[in-house]
């Protein structure tokens, strides 16, 4: 009989009140008479599915009925349900927002099979382990013949490029070389053709390349038959001879070719030259940690053999997953987290809400229990009120999570190997509807818990007032949010005072008024410098009679465009001590590249056309160059040379000749606005030897011009083709964009946590607000007492208005405090602003405050505005 | 007399409904004793199940058509468990019009020679 009431419980309470007696008596009837074990197994059978589906249809039966008296009720406050759903919206629309996004950059597994064993290896210098650099191919070629952690190693180069010609218009596509097993490591196949073999890599064997599925669908129509066809990548025939799947973005999301990496027998011979980086599958079984012990073990052994390249050279082993700098990191926690904020809030003002039309229905609720309905009938209505308004919310915020996608992809990194936008999935989905039910119990439950049960008496009585249980909690709420509205104010005041320190930062360039675009010279066309030479003059010629055009000039890599090309340097008569930093960034540039950026000459002169391979061997170095070596002594003449580790001497092609100083320039931030840059050495175009140093070949345009961008945009296309119709000319854009790449993440960021703070001030204020009128409205008669007995009117208003600054200067002082912890948190993302900073924590207090005294303004003005006289006659 | 429209609302008749109002119209009786007089009637052909029975009563409560009863027989004829219900005049005329609903389609059945002519 137990297992027959246990299955009563099903039942919803009320039914099982009324008949729950009956059924198990007749239960009971029927077992006595069911003769034999076949029997009695076929009674329970259906006595099982007899009660399931009786169950399933009271409860049903039961929430229609919920739905119509809730769709009823709620018709009679539109005003409050609008509220309630827009409030839910904007909640579960921005935690579900930055929940994608964190998901998809911080918690998902990367899109490769089995992802987890996947890792990159770097080299570290003992001397300063937090460095983690690339490696050379000698070093590459020992760790993976000598380690047995690794089910297979793979090397790559994630920033290339190459001009792509025929089949349409000269197109400039970005290209990642790799070894033959990195995509076999990786674990994906192509979609169309065959993968890398080890022949590709073999020196000699005939160019093949895999396309990508964004270029095979823009440029091929994603014609399967572009298979086996042959392309010119700057001037050099390959062979296609696949296709990657689409959502396959390694090791950029950007690439959009892979070509074989090949290394020549010359390649091994120098293990400082550092630009492989290697990507590894563990063996399963391995982890990290042991796969690192082997490596140290490996770098000993290398160390002990090659003791000058390898002085101190260690390893490093990273889940692939982890490649991603602390700033991005801690930038979406402080995302997440300020929508969770967000989130709450939202809970909380819904909680005071509901809490409020708790006791305004007090009297229909009692009256209602009075006239026999159950407790539990009412919980369970009420509940049904908050589940379907909290489920509109919900799916209304999906929406808006939805819309604010393309602002939130902005924020994730493209360090790592996904794609831009996150998914939005079933995971994504499921999140979301957990939030809504959340706030749906969160902003329910406390009026459940508070807002009726022994009541009912009083709840009859005519005018009774809130039970000043309530009022705490209501008021602790509010304060809730005051807290809360003052941590964003103040994350976000200190996140938007760092940018504008980042964006105040001088570049030592002029970015206003600058077009720049990028035409790469493919070799071997443009080997001898005299036909480089012909290009440059004739572009630059015919850009400078441009109507407008002030100055112009092409230079290797744009600043902050290309961060590397960094070299040693030895200066002539300055011999350095070891772990002195002796590097400089390397460039080539034409005359006139100085006056298109508008970085100042500080002494000397600018490169000129007569600086030819046959002349001194000049240089122009910035300021910080000159103070590094010669601090105060005129830099003009010296002479310094680019060195190599160790010093030692080699058979010097000509860019390691003695250079000799001619002009000094400004300093420029050519690692970023944030970044601390080499000093530069900048050499004449016309002395770039024929056959080396190709890398560095001026491929970068800066116009200056007085007027309209877009006018001058297609003149330079036109003159470029003048000069080449073969040319790509590729990312155009201002130097202005350029610089503002540098703020993108943080100007995003920025925007997201204000938009965040704003809206937990403008809740924080309906809190505020709701809660002071309602005690006013609660306490209409006692102020009208009060005014018949002679309050002026300003003893009235400061009555009301000081439970709102009670209420602002609590929650103030509170989020002040924990703002303070926050901001410690988020140090990282200062850019040098103090997390103590005292103008920002008094602008969000002051804010906050001001809302408050908003809030309570409507109210007071209410209170004032009472009259005795007719308080008096209701009753 | 009961507005027509109120019987009408309510037909077609579950076939449960129509059993336990035929049930109690010679009368009042509890859960149990309904059962077995469906069961008798019908030759053991409809066992209703406890479920199906008591949703039925609770709903057929809501819409009027029975009545649980305030007065009970003599004491040592009662269960204190036990629970009569009695039918209402709406649940009487709700069951005639069922009753005439049926009659309706077996007679245009045996127009169309579908059902056997009377016994």
């Amino acid at each position: 009989m137990r297992a027959y009431s246990a299955l009563l419980r099903l039942l919803p309470a009320s039914f099982r009140h009324e008949y729950a007696d009956e059924m198990l008596a007749l239960h009971a009837r029927r077992r006595r008479d069911a003769q034999g074990p076949l029997a009695s197994l076929a009674l329970w059978a259906g006595a099982v599915l007899d009660v399931a589906a009786c169950a399933a249809r009271v409860h049903l039966d039961i929430l229609r009925q919920d739905l119509r008296y809730v769709g009823r009720s709620l018709g009679r406050a539109k005003g409050f349900a609008l509220t309630v759903v827009a409030v839910t919206a904007l909640g579960v629309g921005a935690t579900t927002a930055a929940f994608s996004v964190t998901d998809h950059v911080l918690l998902r597994p990367l899109p490769f099979p089995d992802a987890g064993r996947l890792v990159q290896l770097w080299q570290t210098q003992r001397d300063d382990g937090s460095m983690r650099v690339e490696l050379s191919p000698a070093n590459f070629r020992d760790w993976r013949s000598r380690s047995t952690s690794f089910e297979a190693l793979g090397a790559f180069h994630r920033g290339g490029s190459a001009n792509l010609v025929g089949d349409g218009p000269p197109e400039r596509l970005s290209t990642a070389t790799v070894t033959a097993d990195v995509l076999a490591l990786v674990g994906v196949r192509p979609l169309l053709g065959r993968p890398f073999a080890a022949d590709d890599d073999r020196e000699g064997a005939p160019g093949t390349l895999l396309l990508s599925y964004g270029l095979w669908q823009q440029r091929f129509g994603g014609e399967s038959s572009v298979v086996g066809r042959k392309l010119l990548l700057d001037d050099v025939p390959y062979q296609v001879i696949g296709v990657m799947p689409r959502g396959f973005h390694f090791p950029r999301r950007e690439t959009q070719v892979w070509l074989p990496m090949r290394f020549e027998a010359g390649d091994f011979e120098r293990r400082d030259d550092l630009y492989l980086e290697t990507v590894g599958r563990l063996r399963p079984g391995v982890s990290e940690d042991a796969a690192l012990a082997e490596l140290t073990l490996v770098t000993a052994q290398l160390e002990q053999q090659y003791p000058r390249e390898n002085k101190g050279v260690g390893a490093s082993v990273m889940r692939l997953r982890d490649q991603l700098s602390q700033q991005s990191r801690l930038l979406l926690l402080a995302l997440f987290g300020a929508a969770l904020g967000l989130l709450l809030i939202a809970c909380t003002n819904l909680a005071s809400l509901l809490l409020a039309r708790a006791v305004e229905r007090r009297r229909e609720l009692a009256v209602r229990t009075a006239l026999g309905a159950g407790r539990e009938r009412l919980a369970r209505q009420l509940m049904t009120e908050s589940l379907l308004l909290a489920a509109t919310g919900g799916v209304l915020g999906v929406a808006l999570a939805f819309a604010a996608l393309p602002l939130v992809v902005r924020l994730v990194p493209n360090a790592l190997p996904i794609g831009e936008a996150p998914p939005v999935d079933l995971r994504v989905l499921a999140f979301a509807a957990l939030m809504t039910l959340v706030t749906a119990i969160g902003f329910g439950l406390a009026p459940l818990l508070r807002g009726f049960g022994n009541e009912t008496a009083a709840g009859l009585r005519e005018g009774a007032r809130a039970g000043a249980g309530r009022e705490r909690l209501r008021s602790a709420l509010v304060m809730a949010e005051v807290t809360l509205a003052v941590v964003l104010l103040v994350s976000s005041g200190l996140l938007i005072r760092a940018l504008l320190r980042v964006q105040s930062i001088d570049p030592g360039f002029d970015p206003a008024g600058v077009v720049t675009l990028r035409t790469t010279l493919p070799m071997p066309k443009y080997r001898a410098p005299d036909a480089r030479a012909g290009f440059y003059a004739a572009v630059l010629g015919e850009v400078r009679r441009l109507p407008g055009v002030t100055a112009a000039g092409y230079i290797s890599h744009l600043p902050m465009v290309m961060t590397g090309g960094i070299w040693t340097i030895e200066a002539e008569g300055r011999p350095t001590q070891p772990g002195d930093p002796r590097t400089a960034s390397l460039r080539y540039v034409t005359p006139g590249y100085f006056a298109a950026l508008r970085i100042p000459i500080v002494a000397g002169r600018d490169v000129s056309e007569s600086d030819t391979a046959g002349a001194l061997q000049a240089a122009v170095v910035s300021q910080a160059f000159v103070d590094r070596y010669w601090p105060g002594e005129n830099p003009i003449g010296r002479r310094f040379r680019f060195g190599l580790l160790g010093g030692e001497e080699i058979a010097a092609p000509r860019p390691f000749q003695d250079r000799t100083i001619v002009g000094v320039v400004g300093n420029v931030k050519v690692r970023g606005l944030e970044r601390r840059s080499e000093p530069q050495v900048y050499l004449p175009n016309r002395q770039q030897p024929e056959d080396a140093m190709g890398w560095y070949t001026p491929q970068d345009l800066a116009v200056r011009h007085a007027g309209d961008a877009s006018a001058l945009v297609p003149a330079l296309r036109r003159i470029v083709a003048r000069v080449d119709a073969t040319l790509a000319v590729a990312d155009v854009r201002t130097l202005e964009a350029i610089v503002d790449t540098q703020t993108a993440p943080r100007r995003v960021q920025v925007r997201v946590l204000a938009g965040f703070a704003a809206l937990a001030v403008l809740l924080a204020g309906v809190g505020i607000h709701g809660l002071v009128a309602f005690t006013v409205a609660s306490r209409a008669r006692e102020i009208g007492v009060r005014r018949a007995l002679g309050a002026r009117t300003s003893d009235i208003a400061r009555l009301v208005l000081g439970q709102g600054a009670r209420l602002a200067v609590a929650g103030v002082g509170l989020g002040l405090v924990v703002a303070y912890a926050a901001g410690q948190g988020l140090q990282a993302l200062l850019a040098g602003v103090s997390p103590r900073d005292v103008s920002t924590f008094a602008a969000a207090a002051f804010v906050a405050g001001l809302t408050a005294f908003a809030g309570c303004l409507l109210p007071a003005w209410r209170a004032v505005r009472v009259d005795p006289a007719r308080v008096m006659r209701v009753e | 007399m009961l507005p027509r429209a109120e019987v009408d609302a309510l037909l077609p008749l579950p076939l449960a409904t129509f059993h336990i109002l035929l049930a109690l119209a010679d009368g009042d009786r509890h859960g149990y004793a309904i059962l077995r007089e469906v069961e008798r009637r019908t030759g053991g052909e409809l066992k209703l199940s406890a479920g199906t029975l008591y949703r039925s009563i609770q709903r057929m409560q809501e819409d009027g058509l029975i009545l649980e009863r305030r007065e009970r027989p003599a004491p040592e004829l009662d269960d204190e468990r036990r629970r009569y219900y009695q039918i209402t005049p709406l649940g009487a005329a709700a069951a005639r019009a069922e009753a005439a609903r049926l009659h309706t389609l077996v007679r245009m059945a045996r127009a169309k020679g579908l059902a056997p002519e009377r016994a």
